[in-house]
């Protein structure tokens, strides 16, 4: 099975579903002249054209507009964010325009639109730059939220996305766009929705999403060595979540760690431990322990950094905390 | 672009026409007054805003659409959804949020949609929708179809951002809109002096390449319907988006708990707008030109009365959502 970066999944999402269906269009800043600010949209332009790879002005609320209007009038829009840091520029389209339509409209009005861009922090870019914002729009009724951490996940959950009839967040990475993995050169689909049990362990389960997949992978390699065995589940979709597998893995383990790349207070994670205590709480044999960042806005020298991230030691730690060792 | 002022504009006198804007005006203007009657009643509730005084607008405008056309306005939207063509008794019906609305329940007054006309909305956002009025702009342009929107904004949208970037984006990509703003001189209590750092909102246009900006006299129903001819035309057939800024006054207050003249306008100010009043204008020029009579009139008062009456009595007796609706419509199930 051919090997490629996060970024050609997602390139390779975009251009099968571009060639599938005419409506689907790509707007955003740099996606196209440039090649996409992290080099996601490439060669898409010169593939399909500027009426289809519409590079915008640097204008979140009105280009995320467009998209919005646009869908109602029949298109299926993907709009990039350069980041999501910028996207708050752009919320209310997302959440009082697209996640409102179909229901003050009584059904009538339907808004298939992806919203994309990378989310949370990459290195040294500083509070403005360095945000996780799955939370504030996992919040949402009306918008389905992804954020994948494989290039496997990338691709068919963005092509899931591109298909579906709602609006959906999606939620990539910066730190995740150079990844590689293994990508079927036949067509898939992931099922937007459900989420996929990364690794099997029966000592401790590790719920989590996105770029933190991969600390959670490797933490579960680390403890292996140390005969405690994880099971890693990642939830893939954040709204709706799939609350079905987190309690199965829960009452198989009877311990559960939450990691999540963004803030503690009212965090995803607040969501996971709801559901824990409300299915689970008669298997759990341990209080469930979250990671996460620092409750401080993300300072720019190194060290600094470091340690505002929730990370791999951080992780092993709430793991033998939860498993009294 | 250059502004420039239309108001002169006349159209050979044309009595099918006149009646039928006439009866345009006049179903808007009882029907709200019905719909005030009801709110007294509590049988319409949350915030609810007249559009009595600027039924010209609406008639003038969204009067000349084809059916394929789009429209999308504020959530002082009653008039435009009338003259659209979705029915009194759906309009009503959402009013008292009741099953048979236009928006099933769930929209209320400042959220009328109708799929069928392409009434694409009230929007409660001040200035969030003319962003959406350049997508679909930028849809009809996408597909190459002919189509227009037509997008209604207070005087108050032209200071938000979003108001630029859409206007920016359609004159920059050529889109087939027109941006109508209707400036009744107040966003709620303060004065379009108070708030825009220009004194003709049209003006606004001047940033922009492509962008035809135009003052209407908006109680006047000939002007406002020749003037946003030219910019219909030009929008169908160069794809080249317009401002309007038309011209017209609320005559009510700017929600039901606003008083009608306020601390914000002397009553003078209202008093003579009343004057000006755009269906009396008409009929006073209809009887003048002898195309109409005071039996006819009455005639037509009559005929308005009684669907108004009609609209009431259907929503008064449409049943009020079921309570699993509550659930319904959040997400579509299907994915294609
Ligand atoms: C962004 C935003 N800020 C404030 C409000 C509250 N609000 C609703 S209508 C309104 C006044 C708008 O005036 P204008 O645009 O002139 O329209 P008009 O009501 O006169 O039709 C305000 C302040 C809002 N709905 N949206
Ligand atoms: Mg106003």
């Amino acid at each position: 099975m051919p090997i490629i970066t996060y970024r050609e999944a997602l390139n390779q999402a975009l251009r099968e579903e571009m060639a599938r269906d005419d409506r689907v269009y790509l707007m955003g800043e740099e996606v196209g002249v440039y090649n996409g600010a992290y080099k996601v949209s490439k060669g898409l332009m010169e593939e399909f054209g500027e009426n289809r790879v519409v590079d915008s002005p640097i204008a979140e609320l009105g280009f995320a507009g467009v998209g919005v209007g646009s869908a109602l009038a029949g298109l299926r829009p993907v709009i990039e964010f350069m980041t999501w840091n910028f996207a708050l520029l752009a919320i209310d389209q997302v959440v009082n325009s697209a996640a409102k339509m179909l229901y003050m409209s009584g059904g009538q009005f339907n808004v298939p639109i992806v919203f994309r861009g990378p989310n949370g922090a990459a290195l040294q870019l500083g509070a403005q730059h360095s945000q996780a914002f799955e939370s504030w729009l996992a919040h949402i009724p009306g918008i389905k939220v992804v954020s994948p951490g494989t290039p496997y996940d990338a691709k068919g959950l963005l092509k899931s996305a591109i298909r579906d009839d709602n609006p959906v967040v999606f939620l990539e990475g910066e730190m995740l766009y150079n990844t590689k993995g293994e990508v079927p050169e036949e067509e898939y689909l992931i099922p937007l929705g459900k989420a996929q049990l990364k690794r099997e362990g029966s000592d401790c389960s590790i719920i989590t999403s996105g770029k933190m997949v991969l600390v959670a992978m490797q933490v579960a390699d680390l403890l292996a060595k140390e005969d405690i065995h994880i099971d890693v589940l990642d939830l893939l979709t954040l709204r709706p979540m799939d609350v079905g597998a987190i309690t199965a893995s829960v009452r198989k383990t009877n311990r559960a760690v939450v990691l999540e790349e963004g803030w503690e207070v009212c965090g995803i994670g607040s969501q996971v431990v709801d559901y824990i205590q409300r299915d689970c709480f008669d298997d759990l044999d341990a209080p469930v322990i979250r990671v996460h960042q620092a409750d401080v806005p993300m300072p720019y020298a190194k060290a600094l950094e470091k340690s505002a991230k929730p990370d791999v030691a951080k992780t092993i730690a709430a793991v033998k905390q939860v498993m009294y060792r | 672009m250059a502004t420039k002022k239309r108001t002169d504009a006349k159209s050979a006198s044309d009595p099918a026409l006149d009646r039928e804007m006439l009866h345009s005006m006049l179903l808007q203007r009882r029907f709200e007054e019905k719909v005030g009657e009801a709110y007294a009643l509590g049988k319409i509730g949350g915030f609810c805003h007249l559009y009595i005084g600027q039924e010209a607008v609406s008639t003038g405008i969204v009067g000349q659409l084809r059916h394929d056309d789009y429209v999308i306005g504020t959530y002082r939207d009653h008039g435009q959804a009338l003259v659209r063509g979705i029915t009194p008794r759906a309009i009503m019906a959402e009013l008292f949020g009741r099953i048979d609305g236009c928006s099933r329940g769930k929209g209320g007054s400042m959220h009328l949609f109708d799929r069928n006309t392409n009434f694409l909305g009230g929007h409660g956002i001040v200035g969030s929708h003319v962003p959406l009025a350049a997508g679909v702009g930028f849809a009809i342009k996408y597909r190459g179809g002919d189509q227009v929107i037509v997008c209604f904004m207070g005087d108050s949208v032209v200071n938000i951002g979003a108001f630029h970037e859409a206007l920016n984006m359609a004159a920059l990509w050529k889109l087939p809109c027109l941006f109508v703003i209707e400036n009744n001189r107040y966003g709620m209590g303060t004065s379009v002096e108070r708030a825009a750092a220009v004194d003709d909102l049209s003006k606004r246009a001047l940033g922009y390449k492509n962008m035809d900006g135009i003052i209407i006299d908006g109680m006047d129903v000939h002007a406002v319907r020749a003037a946003s001819a030219a910019a219909i035309e030009r929008a169908r057939t160069e794809s080249l988006p317009s401002l309007l800024e038309v011209r017209t006054y609320r005559f009510r207050g700017h929600s039901m708990s606003d008083a009608v003249s306020g601390t914000y306008r002397p009553k003078e100010e209202l008093e003579e707008y009343t004057r000006l009043d755009p269906i009396f204008s008409l009929k006073a020029k209809m009887i003048a030109d002898r195309v109409m009579t005071e039996n006819d009139w009455d005639a037509l008062e009559q005929e308005v009365a009684a669907t108004v009456l009609d609209a009431w009595d259907f929503a008064d007796q449409s049943p009020e959502p079921p309570l699993a609706a509550l659930y319904e419509d959040v997400l579509v199930d299907t994915t294609s």
